[in-house]
């Protein structure tokens, strides 16, 4: 058996949204529910990077959340290290050996802390080292690994740029010693001339440390730069989930397909094309069927009633209808 | 310049050049009230040092002092600048000592108030769910009563419950606790509102994702990031605290005349306003009103100092 | 004769550290019906241009020198009353999140009537079947239905095309499209900017887009302006400076941008980050990040230059210039 890090079988997660007990019995609704996450599967081998990838609302940061033990799966299981998540969060041995990067370079770090301080509070939390001198010599290591310098570590957040900030981000990460690191759509708010310098971090550190990712974006270019295996989400749903470059080359899936259709690349430069229509329909009330058969253009009956299972096919998990039967 | 003294003047220097300091010094609102503050707080703290008299030896009191008016009237004389009392007691003497008594009433009511409101705050809004509702329904119910109603239930329930003596050595105690118990509901709202924006910030997960416990993430992550607007409000609030106390006494269930606050002597005076003997209530009248009003103005400012949109 | 020009542009705030450049002497110019781009990283000054010709600049931000001038007359001069016809009839505007154009508390239908009726001699009957028209040319389903519909009631696709249309329906030459998409998803991002193309085709508006998302620019516009820290450091036509860019910065930014349609080792990286205005460097703006800098970078600003088809503020450009 292969080495996997994290396994998702059949995760699914659903959000109260109800409005407060007392208006919702005063005005006599019934409790509403969101499934932010829909029947999700997934293993990620050591070592490797899973995307997820998807427009809003799609889910991909609820797993990113479910992934590191922040939400607890409706139904469904996730296991880390051959151990049931939230058993592995009860220990500390196993919960340092995952972490999380962030969206936001200027809301993942304490504003009212030192550098030094955000950077070693994994290294207090796990008590990996005691001595004061060990930890600043630790952090000031980890400063330079993610390209900084160690006297930065005197510094407060607001002193540096969206860059350098998601690089002590990535440092805080590091310094709990983790395998496995989600990151959570850790280029979207950078510049990118910026983002590129994140990404390539990123790979230097996957390599030399050898890492693993769960790597969460909407940007489909910047998936196909990081990524291992990939899954496509819409409303909750995997709906097609492989290696990466096979999605990218012989995209199955209408919605990937879709996505790949109406990305703008600078390749493009002077062409014209027909974007597809429709717009991504609210989680709340999500279509029947197929979710995606509103905005299908191989959408038949069966898709409209009958939701579609996960079927392998080749070396792709697919969740469609018309592939199935051969339409596609 | 010897070390302390150097270190010292370069925190000061690199204060000087804060935006804070930039936007004090651009409001002249801001700083004549700190002006003003500084008098008053300066005053009433070295009362003993500075009052001329001290209105606390009932021994160096005599009746014939009474009624003295103050020097610039045909009857003053010198030695008492604004007057006397009904007891004798020099009316500037009083006043100081009866300040340093309201702001040490005032600043503790806040420091207590403040504790529970930010403690309740945070607790209601990392927790969130029925503690939430709960701790937030009993805020909302107690801020529809007004304050020195609240503080007077709270000193009114006291005064049944403890023994006579007890009360009468705890009285000032007693009065801090009354006023702290309804001024909280404001800092509690306040904090819960912050927390509730904090909590859902990046920095926060990350705190949660290594496995912080909840009570070290709401003192050392969260609690620093809310404490800005709870310094507006415990600033505005320690006027209306002050305030409260001189009401309270005012209306004779705050502290004896024997050692008269700001409101005290306002009581004392107001029996002899229309009998021709105005400074007795006045005066302290006046400086109850300055130090207030420089209180409010100072907070005006802070708020909308620490607000990053007016920048 | 260009629709717009825009001449040694200046825009400074004042603060207690003393003048902040936000835009230094940029100048550039938009054809009728063209649609020119603007790029950069955030705080490279692009948005702020737009603010400055549409008259919006926040205070204390301030035009402090150079022109702006729309079919020849000055606008940069006109005082805010003066100015507010202009916006609207002759240049429209599009921001990024819709629902800061579109005002909640009344229908779309009023919104787009009193714009029109704002700036063009029309009856209320007239003005509302043109508003019809307009919701049904952005590709509002059921637009005669939907007049009467409040902001809050589309999503965000809609609601962006909701605010072109009313960008539009007072028929200016020139639209100012700040960031137009950067709020969707990327499918409906995708027909956004194909409305936007086929509309301002079929009316002969002069679009200036402003984001800073390449393949955007690279499937939209006909030429790009590049901007760094408050400078134009490219300009020219987008083929060209997107497939074979002069200026070292838009190199740069070109390589490192991920591709989809094949995948790298290593992306290209410019290292460092665009200066604070509080910090621009001495010499070219960009030389603490360049990889071809030599003596004159250090000392001396570049102007815009011409490199081949494009022009570009950079040394390596002037016939003087060493060759390293």
């Amino acid at each position: 058996m292969s080495d996997i890090v994290l396994q998702a079988s059949a995760v699914t997660r659903d959000f109260d949204i109800s409005r407060p007990l007392l208006q919702r019995v005063l005005s006599g609704e019934p409790k509403r529910t969101l499934r932010a996450v829909d029947d999700v599967s997934f293993a990620i081998e050591r070592g490797t990077t899973l995307s997820l990838v998807g427009e809003s609302g799609c889910g991909k940061s609820t797993i990113a959340r479910l992934a590191v033990g922040l939400y607890r799966p409706s139904t469904g299981d996730i296991s880390f290290e051959g151990h049931p998540l939230s058993a592995a969060r009860a220990q500390a041995s196993l919960r340092r050996k995952m972490n999380m990067i962030f969206q936001d370079p200027y809301a993942s770090l304490n504003p009212r802390w030192r550098v030094r301080d955000i950077v070693a509070e994994p290294i207090r939390a796990f008590a990996i080292l005691a001595s004061q001198k060990d930890i600043t010599d630790r952090v000031g290591q980890l400063l330079s690994q993610v390209g900084l310098s160690p006297a930065d570590g005197e510094k407060y957040p607001h002193e540096f740029s969206g860059g350098q900030r998601q690089r002590i981000s990535i440092a805080r990460a590091l310094s709990s010693e983790p395998d496995f690191l989600v990151c959570d759509e850790p280029t979207s708010a950078l510049d990118v001339s910026v983002q590129a310098q994140i990404l390539n971090l990123m790979r230097d550190l996957q390599q030399r440390l050898g890492l693993t990712y769960l790597f969460i974006s909407h940007n489909l270019a910047v998936v196909r730069h990081m990524s291992d295996r990939l899954g496509v989400m819409y409303l909750g749903r995997i709906v097609e989930l492989g290696a990466g470059e096979t999605l990218f080359r012989a995209p199955r899936h209408p919605y990937m397909r879709l996505l790949l259709e109406a990305i703008p690349d600078l390749a493009m430069v002077g062409r014209t094309r027909t974007p597809v229509g429709g717009e991504v329909p609210s989680p709340i009330n999500p279509p029947s069927g197929c979710p995606f058969h509103p905005r299908c253009p191989l959408a038949n009956d069966r898709c409209r009633t009958e939701k579609p299972i996960h079927t392998l096919i080749e070396t792709t998990e697919i969740a469609c209808h018309a592939i199935a039967e051969g339409r596609a | 310049m010897n070390p302390p003294a150097r270190l010292i003047a370069r925190i000061l220097a690199r204060f000087w050049d804060t935006d804070f300091a930039y936007s004090f010094r651009r409001a002249p609102v801001a700083i004549v009230s700190f002006l003003v503050l500084v008098v008053c707080v300066g005053g009433a703290v070295f009362a003993p040092l500075l009052a001329p008299y001290n209105p606390f030896d009932l021994a160096s009191l005599s009746l014939m002092d009474s009624f003295h008016p103050p020097a610039f009237m045909p009857d003053g004389d010198r030695t008492h600048l604004i007057g006397t009392d009904d007891q004798g007691r020099d009316m500037l003497s009083a006043i100081m000592y009866g300040t340093r008594i309201s702001i040490f009433v005032g600043l503790l009511a806040i420091g207590f108030a403040l504790t529970l409101g930010v403690t309740v705050g945070l607790v209601a809004g990392y927790m969130g769910g029925a503690v939430d509702a709960v701790l937030m329904r009993i805020a909302d119910v107690q801020l529809t009563f007004p304050a020195i109603l609240i503080a007077l239930l709270v000193d009114g329930i006291l005064r049944a419950a403890l023994p006579r003596e007890f009360h009468d050595k705890m009285e000032i105690w007693v009065l801090i606790f009354a006023i702290g118990i309804a001024r909280w509901p404001q800092f509690a709202r306040t904090v819960r509102g912050s927390t509730l924006v904090e909590r859902g910030r990046e920095y926060v997960m990350a705190a949660q994702v290594i496995g912080l416990s909840s009570r070290r993430i709401m003192i050392s992550h969260i609690l620093p990031n809310v404490l800005g607007p709870v310094l507006v409000i415990a600033t505005l609030n320690l006027g209306l605290a002050i305030l409260d106390e001189a009401t309270l006494s005012f209306l004779g269930v705050g502290l004896a005349p024997t050692e008269p606050s700001l409101g005290t002597l306002i009581r004392i005076g107001n029996n002899f306003l229309f009998s021709g003997e105005w400074w007795i209530t006045i005066f302290p009248g006046l400086m109850l009103a300055a130090m207030v009003l420089a209180i409010n103005l100072l907070g005006d400012w802070l708020r909308d100092a620490l607000n990053p949109r007016l920048r | 004769m260009p629709l717009l020009e825009v001449e040694n542009l200046i825009v400074e705030f004042p603060t207690r550290r003393g003048l902040l450049r936000a835009i230094d002497e940029v100048s550039f110019t938009i054809d009728p019906g063209e649609v020119l781009g603007v790029v950069g990283e955030s705080g490279a000054g692009k948005s702020l241009t737009g603010a400055a010709i549409i008259g919006l600049l926040e205070p204390p931000g301030r035009i402090a020198g150079g022109q702006i001038r729309l079919n020849g007359a000055r606008i940069d001069t006109l005082s805010p009353e003066r100015m507010r016809p202009i916006r609207g009839r002759q240049i429209g505007a599009i921001f990024q999140d819709p629902l800061t154009t579109l005002n909640p508390l009344y229908s779309i239908g009023r919104q787009l009537v009193e714009t029109m009726q704002t700036h063009l001699p029309l009856s209320d009957r007239d003005a509302r079947e043109r508003a019809i028209q307009w919701l049904e040319d952005v590709g509002i389903p059921a637009a005669r239905h939907r007049i009467g519909a409040f902001p809050h009631e589309f999503s965000g696709g809609m609601r962006q095309r909701v605010v072109i249309a009313l960008a539009l329906c007072a028929e200016p030459r020139l639209i100012i499209a700040d960031e137009p998409t950067t709020a969707l998803d990327v499918s409906i991002q995708a027909q956004i900017i194909a409305l936007l193309k086929r509309i301002t085709r079929e009316h002969g508006t002069a679009v200036m887009l402003v984001t800073h998302d390449m393949g955007v620019i690279a499937e939209t516009a006909d030429r790009v302006a590049v901007m760094y820290a408050g400078r134009i450091a490219e300009i020219g036509p987008v083929r060209d400076v997107v497939l074979t860019p002069a200026h070292p910065y838009s190199e740069g930014l070109m390589g490192s941008i991920p591709s989809l349609e094949h995948r790298v080792d290593r992306l290209r990286q410019i290292d460092g980050a665009m200066p604070r205005l509080t910090a621009i460097p001495q010499g070219c703006a960009f030389n603490p990040r360049c990889p071809k800098t030599f003596a004159r970078c250090m000392t001396e600003r570049p102007a815009l230059l011409p490199a081949g088809p494009t022009r570009s503020a950079c040394w390596l450009h002037a016939e003087a210039a060493p060759h390293v």
